[in-house]
């Protein structure tokens, strides 16, 4: 089994090495000609108007929460479908239940208009 | 045909038992091996980009009754080697005002999850890098992280353009995420496994697509969701943000997002084949052809709806994901259980 995440090991660096090897046969063959203007954020042209590390609209963060809260369901949810044909009939009413409790937390996030984009 | 079916088993095969010959450890020649296929799968990646960058092109210029490319080469088909030359000649600019740690850092991490989702891809018969036992787990897990590469190039450029963008890949992409694990539960019961090849083997009778047409479609849109593809494209809308957080980007490391971006095209359509339509199996051609008939099948799918649908709207992008798809695809895994139970009680 582990020797299977050797394999996983591997190919990370091969996605590495792709990378870096790009990187280094454009570095030898690109022209390197930076100038003032060039390294200018890009704003269509005119001169970039205040900070961009801003604090940022707040509805992302409701998303990321939202998006934990079912992202956990889902590492509970995962065994119990790979053992479902030989768990019993009480295990499926179980996450019947299980599924039900979150679809009223599912319901409550949508009253309270939490998947509203404003 | 045999033979033909065999070829890659049989180079495979020889690789092992030369390298054996020289009186190397077992351990040490599974990793050469590895690494052959390592590059073996980069090298398919590679050829699969460059033709479907052209495809891409040729399609969408067929679906609005142009040609497209058609200048270089016989009906166009260098074109992409053309742009790659372009690309690979251009100048590396780095904005003065970014974060050129994170800037360079995150063209280099990009590709990494675009070449590690390739590790439990059955390419064909017995042809897959490692079948780990959470194989489908690993491909979800590994495919969300690609997130984080997208968001660290979109903040560290200082740019407005790009940092809206990153923030509505991120959005976009773990909302989307959960409809996308959801829509798979219903596959992972009926094969009861994790194991890729265990449910390519599952579906020797009958597709999956049959029996869960409803996570095929929710899984679909989802996909297309995650991959920022039209008509989810709006982190990188064209027509208003640029490129979202691609915009400083440019040469060598604006081509690596775009190359990972089509790879990770095809490992999503190669997973959508495994899980849904038998993978590599398939009468008379070998196994890997039609696994390759396949993806392209998919592939061609994904373009088309690229390239006939407006871009959505953001507050419907939020609310397909969170009041439709994530609801049908729960139900869809309480219908599956159902009719699975009430199959074991009649004692099928």
């Amino acid at each position: 089994m582990l020797h299977h995440f050797a394999a996983v090991a591997v190919f990370l660096l091969a996605g590495l090495a792709v990378g870096i090897a790009a990187l280094a046969v454009a570095w030898v063959v690109r022209p390197k000609r930076p100038t003032l203007l060039k390294l200018s954020t890009y704003e269509c042209g005119l001169p970039t108007q205040g900070p961009t590390w801003v604090q940022f609209k707040s509805g992302y963060f409701l998303f990321a929460l939202l998006f934990l809260v079912f992202d956990v369901e889902t590492v509970f949810l995962y065994p119990w479908a790979v053992k479902f044909k030989a768990l019993g009939l009480f295990a499926f009413l179980e996450m019947v239940v299980f599924i039900g409790i979150l679809l009223l937390g599912w319901w409550y996030a949508w009253k309270e208009g939490a998947f509203e984009w404003k | 045909m045999a033979s033909v079916e065999t070829v890659f088993l049989s180079g495979d095969q020889w690789l092992k038992n030369w390298l054996f010959s020289w009186g190397m450890p077992e351990s040490w020649v599974f990793l050469c091996t590895v690494v052959v296929y390592a590059v073996a799968v980069l090298l398919f990646v590679f050829a699969n980009v460059i033709f479907l960058v052209y495809l891409e092109r040729k399609v969408a210029g067929y679906m609005q009754q142009r040609l497209g490319p058609n200048r270089v080469g016989p009906g166009g088909i260098f074109q992409c080697v053309a742009d790659a030359l372009k690309l690979l000649g251009k100048e590396d600019i780095i904005p003065a005002s970014a974060d050129r740690g994170l800037f360079r850092l995150a063209s280099l991490l990009i590709f990494i999850p675009a070449t590690m989702l390739f590790v439990v891809i059955p390419f064909g018969r017995e042809m897959i890098v490692a079948d780990l036992n959470v194989g489908l787990l690993y491909f979800i897990a590994v495919g969300s992280t690609a997130t984080i590469a997208v968001l660290m190039g979109g903040w560290s450029a200082n740019n407005k353009y790009s940092l809206l963008g990153s923030m509505r890949a991120v959005a976009q992409m773990i909302s989307y995420e959960i409809p996308l694990a959801f829509s798979l539960l219903g596959v992972i019961m009926l094969a009861g496994s994790l194991r890729m090849s265990e449910i390519v083997a599952a579906q020797k009778d009958l597709w999956f697509v049959v029996l869960q047409p409803v996570a095929f479609i929710t899984y679909f849109i989802a996909a297309t969701a995650e991959l920022n593809r039209g008509p989810f494209d709006l982190p990188e809308g064209e027509q208003e943000i640029i490129a979202g957080p691609f915009v400083e980007y440019s040469g060598m490391r604006y081509a690596l997002f775009f190359l990972a971006e089509y790879a990770n095209l095809v490992s999503v359509s190669a997973l959508a084949v495994t899980l849904f339509f038998g993978g590599w199996q398939g009468p008379w051609l070998p196994s890997w052809l039609w696994f390759v008939i396949k993806v392209y099948f998919m592939i061609f799918l994904f373009m088309w709806v690229k390239w006939t649908f407006p871009r959505i709207r953001v507050d419907h992008l939020m609310g397909l994901a969170w009041k439709f798809l994530l609801p049908v695809s729960l139900v869809n895994v309480f219908v599956t259980g159902t009719a699975i139970k009430l199959f074991q009680a009649m004692g099928w």
